[in-house]
């Protein structure tokens, strides 16, 4: 009988051996998917995973990978380091359309001035709006012990109703004839989020993603309060003999994570969504959260994570437009990429090991 | 008898009707948290037990056979999420949330075709004699199967977690994967069962919407329900009842909102849209407020897998 | 229709010579793709688009190559697929969704041979696009007939999904047109806010008809309205986007089509013979956009051919749904008598007329 052991030590092997055989897994099953609808299995793959990076129109769709994975990376590490505390923080959605919607208001309000300071206030306006919103969960938690992931995730909704309302309301385009959405960016340098370096996708968001990454890396790795971090979630008693307040880590680690969502948040609007719209939010906060664990919680992993994240997406696009697949095709081919990676990652903790009945006994 | 332009019996006999997706959906969370397993997959599981109700309901021309297929279809989807998080031990938060992304992908293929037909009918239980008669009638009487059968659920639930073995085992499993085992209980075989259960009982849900609700498959027809139901399990501490309660009670705003529209209230209607949410958040403090330091009665071993060291 | 001519017309007396030379010559061969805000089994709005493009393939057949990319959010990740689809050879995109209007000028703006063709926008900052919309509230007139004749409790409903000018002039127009067959018409509006939400869709129309309504017409994409209107006898409503013809042996007595196969074969047919030209239309019964779909027998005799006789008109330009005298919801004057109401006013709609109670959520 085939069971699972608990290696003494993470596996190194596996650690970076798992990602590869996931998806090529992934692309096994996918390809049988495919070819069950009709389609021509290796044509599909080569479009998804081949023809971003080095197809004939890599050019344009390596820099689009960026802006993709940009604000899932945001998102996803500030998250990794309240779910490293046991702090869960499932409401990034809402903190980043809280964040987009202070920012761009900020912004909005004094339109059309040009002034080199507009954008950097912008960008503390939408940390702030993101922060603010996670204050409210934060807070409510130290408080009054509520669950901070069902207040949270309620908030998603209260921040969705207050975009339908911004963008229907306070925030509406003054000359876009009574239709929903306010300004467009792209017709306010001063505020706008433009591109530093186009044919790589680059903009201060993703400056922000990757400068974020190094430096949650070091936070985690060095720092005093990334070993609170690690240690209230590996062992909260052990954590209060020393000294770590679990009230303090609860607001800074949701603060962080608020923050780095609205941030994400207003880098998008301001760049390439370009407006507040009823639909501006597109699931980022909830992708984010599959990111982080892609990543292991770790920072690096992270940035890894989120570039495959959004090779799925911008590949998986590429072979529904000109292949002709439906939209749920991709999505299940997501999904099963997310089951692989999570279910073969159980190797780098355990092995598996052929034993006869009760044979295999020990300490625990 | 009208309240404000609304008639209160009404708004109560349509809330029960409108909650029956939420109220089984959480019904079978609830039990899954309380086995120690935090699965965010509601929404995907309700949406395909939406689909294979519905066409398991147009094959065979019966609902009832329909919701079976539903609570089927939410089965086997949770399977998946047990095999990932029972057998190879993956983080069940990241599970939950692509079972969520899987089963709406799977749903919208497999659905193709199905769009524009019309299922059987699910009509009313009882005899118009009943439920025709003033106050009662509509609110007592006047339901289809699902809303009592999912009443009767709540009710063997909390017969089966407060008072049977089969309760306590459960319970034992969410609260110390640790010391179950020692008693000699197959922790992960024990999760498998009540994910599955968890599964069944949200397919059910689902079908509700696709069969009753709305009746008609279309792409995401559940629209986020699931994600309501995950908020009222915890809202309800875990505990049959106050899940009823909770179902009832964001039913209840929902139509409450659109009904007061209709009356001509001077609310403005985008507060009221919110206030679902806003009441949730408010009745969560105020509970939890309640008892400082104990964690709102939370399954002290949720969300952690489990793995029998040798 | 006549504003279409007109612009046909255009283009011939000024010659072929105005427009991109690269055009005047025709095409053999046109890579004509759809950009998709929801699934196409939607059942409504993004079904009725892919009926149109489908409508390309039985019109030209081989001469012509559709691609679609569905359930593409409107911002950022629109701007990538329709890069991606310039890059890719298409020669015409259709961008079928509001939300997309930045974004196809946007990438228009790099891609000046390649057709852009935005549905329900007014942004056209470059030569290559062109906007395209369906005149609704002509329908919304149609059914507003229907609804004052065949009240009984004299309650109307209407269940919109946002508060914009495309809605609002849709709920004006319903009204109107039932308060001129019935004075004593009264109009409950419920806002839904969201497009699709097929549950809460339902509740609405509960809501509604549990206050007395009978007559419901909606803004909201799904099927959902018509089915709940079913479980209740004596109410009526109306297929919203699509023709929802299985609830003709139910309440469904008419519906409002968003027909945009011929608006399609037009422009793409255009394209392949050389005529093509950067336009502005906004068409309604006349030019075959907005269809209203069979009156079933539930509707009496008298009034299916009032009703008919109303859509005619409409297609022929002889009545406007908006005729003065009409009054703003406040009293002040907005339409003297014998007027029409200009685009203009229609476009950037955000009052109710006089006679509806409630205001519109701010």
């Amino acid at each position: 009988m085939l069971r699972l052991e608990k290696r003494p030590t993470p596996s190194r092997f596996w650690l970076y051996a798992t990602p590869p055989v996931a998806v090529i897994l992934t692309m096994i099953v996918g390809g049988i998917l495919f070819a069950l609808m009709g389609k021509n299995p290796f044509e599909v793959i080569r479009t998804i995973f081949w023809d971003p990076i080095f197809g004939e129109f890599a050019f344009y769709l390596r820099g689009q990978l960026l802006v993709k994975a940009g604000p899932l990376i945001l998102i996803a590490i500030g998250l990794a380091l309240g779910f490293r505390a046991g702090i869960w923080n499932i409401g990034a959605e809402g903190q980043y359309i809280m964040g987009a919607i202070v920012g761009a208001s900020v912004g909005l309000a004094v339109f059309p001035t040009d002034n080199r300071l507009i954008f950097p206030v912008m960008v503390v306006a939408g940390a702030f709006g993101g922060w603010a919103w996670a204050m409210i969960p934060a807070i409510l938690k130290t408080r009054f012990n509520t669950n901070e992931i069902l207040v949270s995730l309620m908030l998603v909704y209260v921040a969705e109703t207050i975009l339908a309302k911004a963008s229907t309301g306070f925030l509406k385009n003054p000359e876009g004839m009574g239709f929903p959405g306010s300004r467009n960016f792209s017709s306010f340098p001063a505020a706008q989020n433009s591109f530093l370096y186009e044919p790589l996708g680059l903009h201060w968001g993703g400056v922000a993603a990757l400068v974020t990454g190094i430096l949650a890396y070091i936070l985690l790795t060095r720092h005093q309060a990334g070993f609170q971090i690690r240690l209230a979630g590996q062992a909260p008693r052990a954590a209060r003999f020393h000294g770590v307040n679990p009230a303090r880590l609860v607001v800074m680690c949701m603060g962080i994570s608020g923050a780095l969502a609205g941030m994400a948040g207003l880098f998008e609007v301001t760049g390439p969504a370009g407006q507040i719209s009823i639909d501006f939010n597109s699931g980022y906060g909830f992708t984010a959260i599959i990111v982080a664990f892609l990543g292991r919680l770790n920072p690096l992993g992270i940035v890894l994570a989120g570039f495959l994240m959004a090779l799925t997406y911008v590949g998986g696009e590429m072979a529904s437009t000109n292949l002709g697949l439906p939209d749920a095709a991709i999505q299940v081919f997501q999904g099963m990429l997310l089951f692989f990676l999570l279910a073969v990652d159980v190797l780098t903790n355990y092995r598996f090991r052929l034993s006869v009945g009760g044979a295999v006994k020990g300490a625990k | 008898m009208d309240i404000g332009g609304i008639n209160p019996v009404i708004l109560i006999a349509t809330l029960m009707a409108s909650a029956v997706p939420i109220l089984m959906a959480a019904l079978g969370e609830t039990v899954v948290e309380r086995s120690g397993v935090l699965n965010l997959g509601v929404e995907g599981m309700m949406v395909v037990g939406a689909l294979g109700g519905f066409v398991i309901a147009v094959a065979t021309g019966s609902p009832v056979l329909g919701f079976v297929g539903g609570a089927v279809a939410g089965a086997l989807l949770s399977l998946i999420f047990a095999l990932l998080t029972q057998v190879f031990l993956a983080n069940q938060v990241a599970t939950g949330l692509a079972l969520t992304m899987f089963g709406l992908g799977v749903s919208s293929l497999g659905g193709q075709g199905y769009n524009g037909i019309k299922p059987p009918p699910t009509g009313q239980l009882l005899p118009d004699a009943l439920a025709d008669l003033p106050v009662v009638g509509p609110i007592l009487f006047g339901h289809d199967w699902m809303v009592y059968f999912s009443i009767l659920m709540t009710a063997i639930l909390w017969w089966v977690l407060k008072t049977t073995r089969l309760g306590l085992i459960i319970r034992a499993v969410g609260e110390s994967h640790e010391a179950a085992h020692a008693l000699g209980y197959k922790v992960n075989r024990i999760r498998l069962m009540c994910i599955a259960f968890g599964g069944a009982m949200a397919g059910m849900g689902g079908a509700y919407i696709s069969l009753v609700r709305v009746p008609q498959w279309v792409d995401g027809i559940t629209a986020g329900a699931g994600w309501i139901a995950l908020a009222i399990v915890v809202f309800a501490s875990w505990k049959p009842w106050r899940v009823l309660i909770g179902a009832y009670l964001f039913g209840g705003i929902t139509v409450l909102q659109l009904n007061l529209q209709v009356a001509g209230s001077a609310i403005p209607v985008e507060y009221l849209s919110m206030a679902p949410y806003l009441i949730t958040i408010i009745v969560l403090v105020i509970m939890s407020a309640g008892k400082r330091g104990k964690a709102n009665g939370a399954p002290a071993a949720l969300g952690q897998n489990f793995h029998a060291s040798r | 229709m006549k504003r279409r001519n007109l612009l046909a017309s255009a283009a011939i007396g000024l010659g072929l010579a105005l427009s991109g030379s690269a055009f005047a010559e025709g095409m053999d061969h046109v890579k004509a793709c759809f950009v998709y805000v929801g699934p196409i089994g939607d059942g409504g709005w993004t079904f009725q688009h892919h009926q149109g493009a489908m409508s390309l393939t039985e019109a030209y057949g081989d001469k012509v190559e559709i691609q679609f990319q569905e359930n593409v959010p409107e911002g950022a990740d629109a701007e990538r697929v329709l890069t991606q689809m310039a890059l890719g050879g298409c020669n015409i995109i259709f961008t079928t969704s509001f939300g997309y209007m930045d974004a196809t000028n946007a990438v228009a703006a790099k891609f000046p041979d390649v057709k852009f063709e935005h549905a329900t926008g007014f942004k056209r900052d470059s030569a290559n696009v062109s906007n395209y919309n369906a005149r609704f509230y002509e329908g919304r007139a149609v059914e507003g007939l229907i609804a004052g004749r065949m009240t009984t409790s004299n309650k109307i409903g209407y269940i919109g999904s946002f508060p914009i000018p495309e809605v609002i002039m849709g709920i004006n127009s319903y009204y109107l047109n039932a308060k001129k067959v019935n004075p004593n018409v009264e109009l409950s509006i419920v806002w839904a806010f969201t497009w699709f939400d097929p549950a809460k869709e339902a509740d609405a129309a509960k809501a509604l008809i549990d206050q007395g309504v009978d007559v419901i017409a909606s803004h909201t994409d799904s099927t959902a309205v018509l089915a709940e209107a079913a479980k209740t006898e004596n109410v009526i409503g109306f297929g919203q986007a699509s023709d929802m013809a299985e609830y003709t042996d139910g309440p469904r007595v008419s519906s409002i089509i968003d027909n945009w196969g011929p608006y399609y074969v037009e422009r793409v047919g255009a394209l392949l013979d050389g005529t093509y030209e950067q336009a502005d239309i906004w068409a309604g019964i006349a030019g075959g956009e907005v269809k209203i779909g069979d009156i079933s027998a539930r509707v009496p005799a008298e009034v299916k051919a009032e009703a008919e006789a109303l859509r005619d008109a409409i297609g022929a330009g002889t009545v406007h749904p908006f005729t003065g005298p009409i009054n703003k919801q406040d009293g002040s004057a907005w339409l003297a008598d014998g007027a029409t109401a200009p685009d203009g006013d229609l476009l950037g709609m955000m009052f109710y007329v006089e006679g509806i109670t409630g205001d519109i959520p701010q």
